[in-house]
């Protein structure tokens, strides 16, 4: 486990360097950040937050059913966490496709260079996490995974959730900060 | 019954909870920019450490582990206010 938890802690600490920056660029202009806040709908980033977390919930459901060793319900549990994993990568779509229909994109200015790189990399993080799901399902199915073997499971649901704490702190930066 | 007994589902609900009021009540007008902005950061720290301690169980982790976490939590909660509070 300490494998991943390297990875993990690497990832998160170039994240809050993101955020530093982020900072930094809004502290030079925190009108221009508070205005193109108003273009974005923070319906879309409650949404997602809630459906990221219950992913979470699915996943940890998931470990929890390994370590009792209930093998029918670890491959169920997965799949919810891919299918809502699934539905915040449409949800995300929507939402850029509404911004570009609205001639809103990377170019705009600061605050949108921003918002497009800070949830597109999240976002790449979703997709990734998503195919780690597939393969964790995949070898549910076939009860690879019980209480002394689980540390495959245990690693990608790890990864999981550390996708829905940065976008935990990403929602307020981006939808919240006024 | 399994399931609502389940510890995570009650983590799950607390994070719900959390994410709704900070999402559609903190963010009204009814709260200064300053008091909704700092208390929306400070639920979003404690539903991170929420995620981090009960949901990747680093709550069991060697003592390093868990310093580290807590540490990122603290530090990228402040970092954020610390900017935002000097802008």
């Amino acid at each position: 486990m300490e494998g991943v938890w390297v990875f993990i802690g690497a990832d998160m600490v170039i994240f809050c360097v993101l955020f530093q920056s982020f900072m930094q660029d809004r502290k030079k202009d925190p009108t221009l950040f508070e205005v193109s806040r108003h273009a974005l709908n923070y319906n879309f980033g409650g949404v997602n937050t809630l459906i990221l977390l219950t992913s979470s919930w699915f996943a940890a459901l998931a470990v929890d059913a390994a370590k009792r060793n209930n093998l029918t319900e670890v491959p169920r549990y997965i799949a919810g966490a891919f299918a809502c994993g699934l539905a915040f990568m449409i949800s995300k779509a929507i939402e850029y496709t509404e911004k570009l229909d609205a001639g809103i994109s990377v170019h705009t200015n600061d605050f949108f260079m921003w918002y497009f790189s800070l949830t597109g990399i999240h976002l790449l993080h979703v997709a990734v996490g998503n195919v780690l799901l597939t393969m964790v399902w995949l070898k549910a199915r076939r009860s690879a995974f019980d209480s002394t073997h689980r540390a495959f499971l245990e690693c990608v649901v790890s990864y999981w959730h550390m996708v829905d704490l940065l976008w935990i702190m990403l929602f307020p930066l981006l939808y919240l900060m006024r | 019954m399994t399931l609502l007994r389940n510890p995570a589902t009650i983590v799950w609900l607390v994070l719900v909870l959390a994410t709704s009021a900070s999402t559609w009540l903190l963010s009204k007008d009814a709260f200064s920019p300053v008091v909704g902005t700092i208390g929306v950061f400070l639920i979003a720290a404690v539903k991170i450490r929420l995620v981090i301690m009960r949901f990747m169980e680093i709550s069991h982790a060697p003592r390093p582990w868990r310093i580290y976490f807590e540490a990122w939590v603290v530090g990228a909660t402040a970092l954020i206010l610390g900017f935002y509070l000097a802008s």
